[in-house]
């Protein structure tokens, strides 16, 4: 099916200067976009160019403000999804649309218009997912299931209605790179049978292999168009940021053989039934090591996370070290007098409180840890504003924290701005434990290159650094030694330079492996 | 007919009311919607059902102006809820408060008047069948009506697709959006169930179990019926077993009293809610069984973004 095509003469969808404004904001800026029938179409971005914007007007469930889709050449409004299905667009999310409570085969019909009995569609959905290689068991809830396999359910569901575009939004994110070889093979199979796929990403590795052309958007505007194949991945990135985005240096830096932090057969079992048990985990971690934990979302980083930081306990008070003290039983409080900080995953309401300004929440981390300098007044405890913003203002500075009047909400700062602030307020104390899950998810290049030297600086003047992060290449990028977690197991750290992708991938893979959701029994 | 049959009959009268209001909540709420209003709509309901049918002379169309009340009343809570996004807690007890104060003022002309009863209605041939013939078919129409919604809510929501898609906007209304189910829409819908089915309890007190006016005499069954929701999480049929548990406390607690056991009624009535406070405690030790039916959803507002 591979065959030469005269531009314009087979397009499917094309879309003319496409706006959508949110009050002040344009998100999306007069977009022109031309997609062809057996295409695999790549939309490249940065969070927050647009991307996201863009596909939720082409699916019909955000109103464009301005501009004109066309569909095969004639003009189209996409008022609804269930517009958009009808005229044969179909979309995988990127936070999964599915509905944790229900089983396989109802999410599957509740993505369909017509009224097909559910026992018909889980049949039908069963013998699709055979023929494009994703297995998936009906009955299964989807709260059961791996986040590949939900990935499965989303795909499988999308082609049940016999799209002629398939729409993916940053689809590999959350998948092992085995788990995205066989997404890709799909795809391909996709495109063999003459339809169209308009893939999102921002990882150009896979947009080079997979894709036929590529739109790159950059604050909400087109800032270029290309084939994929002719480019590099610098070239590419180059349209993506807007400049070079500066490579971080590592030094020579303080290493040593003390002990800063270590666990020691550290297990929990799973809070919740989406939740996952930590089992025997043993962790040390020297002065001056980054040590980078790898894994799929949803095994167990963040409830390893909870356990090192304090905000759940050990039942062993002997489990967890800092500098040498057994540390199981202490609070968050307490652990940060050792010298330790810490910087969770979840921005909003959990490392910021959205709605308190920035000042605000640099005391509501810090009360304790830096008591002497930030209250006054012995035990009335008094906070001493000028001292609290002095910091603010340090932290910002040293940060290049961009920002909107003087001491703004945290929830008015972008993503990557605020991240820089939390990893800013910790790194302001110099701690000797640095320990942070998901450095610079959903920040963008420069912000993440920034976060990621001041890990580095951190660790080269004598700190012991753990992230635990999603993304392969941060950890390549920053690590000193890499670990990889599965279901709740750690690997033992090893020398980054020991480590390749296929090794981690395997790694990341663990038991879970190739074989389809049958095993629904993982909550008790 | 015997005395057995006496009390089972009274207990069936007193967990109509209850059974009614609690599976129009349970819809309400398994499509993410936490109505606390239900008392001010029972007691709107029977205000209007027991003044339509003391003025018409028929107590048919005094019951279906009860439900209709209530309809028309959860149109208010669901106006400001949905389309106003408003607290739904604090929009819930005002919505009572509303009620109970109004549906005073509705009935004050009507105070010490003897009502409009609703009459049994035997079923040819089942209502000669020895002992239960006379429990079960020669009822009055409310409660013929309150057993069908029970088994046609748990077959609407569990067998069809509209009532799975209820389900979906229950559990993520964000994901139910996206997939271009009709979030509000449906939400409305559902308050309004809940509103017929409170106003139609509310019907049933006034025309059957006292057929008379007398103010707040919902007595907090509105509360009961929203503690039933839980305590039944959220599935229809265990809904109906504890209706008619509850109503058997209630009877209970009145025969109790007749006989002079020394109980104090205030304990008998507290009984229901002590209940629920048990079974909450007993199925939130099964995490897994209550996420896989509380609606995640429950309470929170929703705004599509455009």
């Amino acid at each position: 099916m591979v065959e030469a095509r005269q531009d314009g003469d087979d397009c499917l969808l094309e879309v003319r200067d496409l706006t959508k404004i949110f009050g002040e904001f344009r998100a999306n800026d007069g977009i022109d976009l031309k997609i062809n029938s057996s295409e695999i179409h790549a939309l490249l971005g940065e969070n927050g160019a647009g991307k996201s914007t863009l596909v939720k007007m082409l699916f019909g469930s955000l109103e464009p403000s301005g501009g004109q889709i066309y569909w095969k050449g004639d003009p189209v409004e996409i008022r609804s999804p269930g517009q958009a299905r009808a005229l044969g667009i179909g979309m995988v999310f990127q936070h999964f649309s599915l509905f944790e409570a229900l089983t396989v085969a109802e999410n599957i019909a509740l993505s369909m218009d017509n009224d097909v009995p559910i026992e018909k569609l889980a049949e039908q959905a069963e013998k699709l997912s055979r023929e494009y290689g994703l297995p998936l068991d009906p009955n299964a809830h989807v709260a059961d299931l791996s986040v590949g396999e939900r990935q499965r359910i989303e795909i499988v569901r999308t082609l049940l209605q016999n799209p002629e575009l398939i729409i993916l939004d940053e689809p590999t994110s959350v998948l092992t790179p085995q788990e995205a070889d066989k997404l890709f093979e799909t795809l391909e199979k996709i495109r063999s049978e003459g339809r169209s796929v308009l893939y999102i990403s921002h990882r150009l590795e896979e947009v080079k292999r997979l894709c036929d052309r590529a739109t790159v958007l950059r604050h909400g505007k087109v800032t270029g168009a290309c084939d994929p194949g002719q480019e590099t991945a610098a070239s590419l990135a180059r349209m993506m940021v807007g400049s070079e985005v500066k490579a971080v240096t590592h030094h020579a830096g303080a290493a040593g053989d003390e002990v800063l932090l270590k666990t020691t057969g550290l297990s929990a079992p799973a809070r919740t039934p989406f939740a996952v048990a930590i089992k025997n985990i043993s962790l040390s971690v020297k002065k001056g090591e980054i040590i980078g934990i790898a894994g799929v979302a949803g095994n167990g980083q963040s409830e390893l996370f909870e356990m090192l930081s304090g905000e759940f306990l050990a039942s062993d008070a002997n489990a967890v070290a800092i500098s040498g003290k057994p540390v199981g039983k202490l609070d968050i409080s307490g652990r940060r007098l050792l010298g330790a900080a810490f910087v969770p995953e979840e921005r909003h309401g959990h490392a910021a409180v959205s709605q308190m300004s920035l000042s605000d929440n640099m005391i509501l981390a810090r009360h304790r840890s830096d008591a002497k300098v930030f209250l006054e007044g012995g035990p009335l405890k008094i906070i001493n504003r000028g001292a609290v913003k002095k910091a603010a203002q340090r932290i910002i500075e040293d940060m290049d924290v961009r920002k909107s009047g003087d001491d703004p909400q945290a929830s008015s700062l972008s993503g990557g701005n605020l991240q820089k602030y939390i990893v800013g307020r910790e790194l302001d104390r110099q701690p000797a434990v640095m320990i942070v899950n998901q450095p610079t998810w959903g920040v963008d290049a420069g912000a993440a290159s920034r976060i990621r030297q001041a890990l580095i600086d951190l660790a080269e003047n004598g700190s012991a650094v753990v992230i635990i992060s999603q993304d392969l290449d941060e950890i390549f990028e920053v690590a000193t030694k890499i670990a990889v977690i599965n279901e709740g197991t750690l690997t033992e750290a090893e020398p980054a330079a020991n480590m390749t992708l296929e090794r981690i991938g395997l790694l990341m893979g663990g038991i879970h492996g190739e074989d389809h959701g049958s095993e629904a029994s993982h909550a008790h | 007919m015997d005395l057995t049959q006496a009390v089972i009959l009274t207990i069936m009268t007193a967990a109509t009311p209850l059974l009614l209001a609690a599976i129009g909540e349970l819809v309400v709420e398994r499509s993410g919607v936490l109505n606390l209003g239900v008392e001010g709509m029972i007691i709107m309901g029977a205000a209007v059902a027991f003044a339509v049918a003391k003025l018409s002379g028929n107590p048919y169309l005094g019951a279906l102006c009860g439900a209709l009340t209530g309809a028309a009343f959860s149109l208010l809570f669901g106006f400001l809820t949905l389309t106003l996004v408003t607290n739904q807690v604090a929009t819930g007890l005002s919505l009572t408060i509303l009620g109970l104060g109004l549906s005073g003022m509705i009935g004050e002309s009507f105070v010490g008047q003897a009502g409009v009863p609703l009459n049994e209605i035997a079923i040819p041939v089942l209502s000669s069948i020895p002992f239960i013939g006379p429990l079960l078919f020669n009822q009055d129409i409310i409660f013929y009506i309150s057993i069908l919604l029970i088994f046609g809510v748990s077959w609407f929501l569990f067998r069809t697709r509209a009532g799975l898609r209820l389900r979906a906007i229950g559990d993520n209304h964000h994901s139910a959006h996206a997939l271009g189910t009709p979030v509000i829409r449906t939400r409305y819908l559902a308050v309004m169930f809940g509103g017929a089915c409170a106003g139609l309890a509310g019907a049933q007190l006034c025309l059957v179990y006292t057929p008379q006016w007398v103010e707040n005499m919902s007595a907090g069954r509105g509360w009961i019926a929203l503690a039933l929701v839980v305590f039944g999480s959220w599935r229809p049929l265990r809904v109906l077993a504890g209706a008619y548990l509850f109503g058997a406390v209630t009877i209970g607690q009145l025969h109790a009293q007749a006989l002079g056991v020394a109980i104090p009624s205030q304990f008998l009535s507290a009984l229901p809610y002590l209940a629920t406070i048990v079974v909450l405690v007993l199925i939130s030790r099964n995490r897994r069984l209550t996420l896989m039916n509380t609606p995640a959803c429950l309470g929170q507002g929703f705004v599509p973004d455009r």
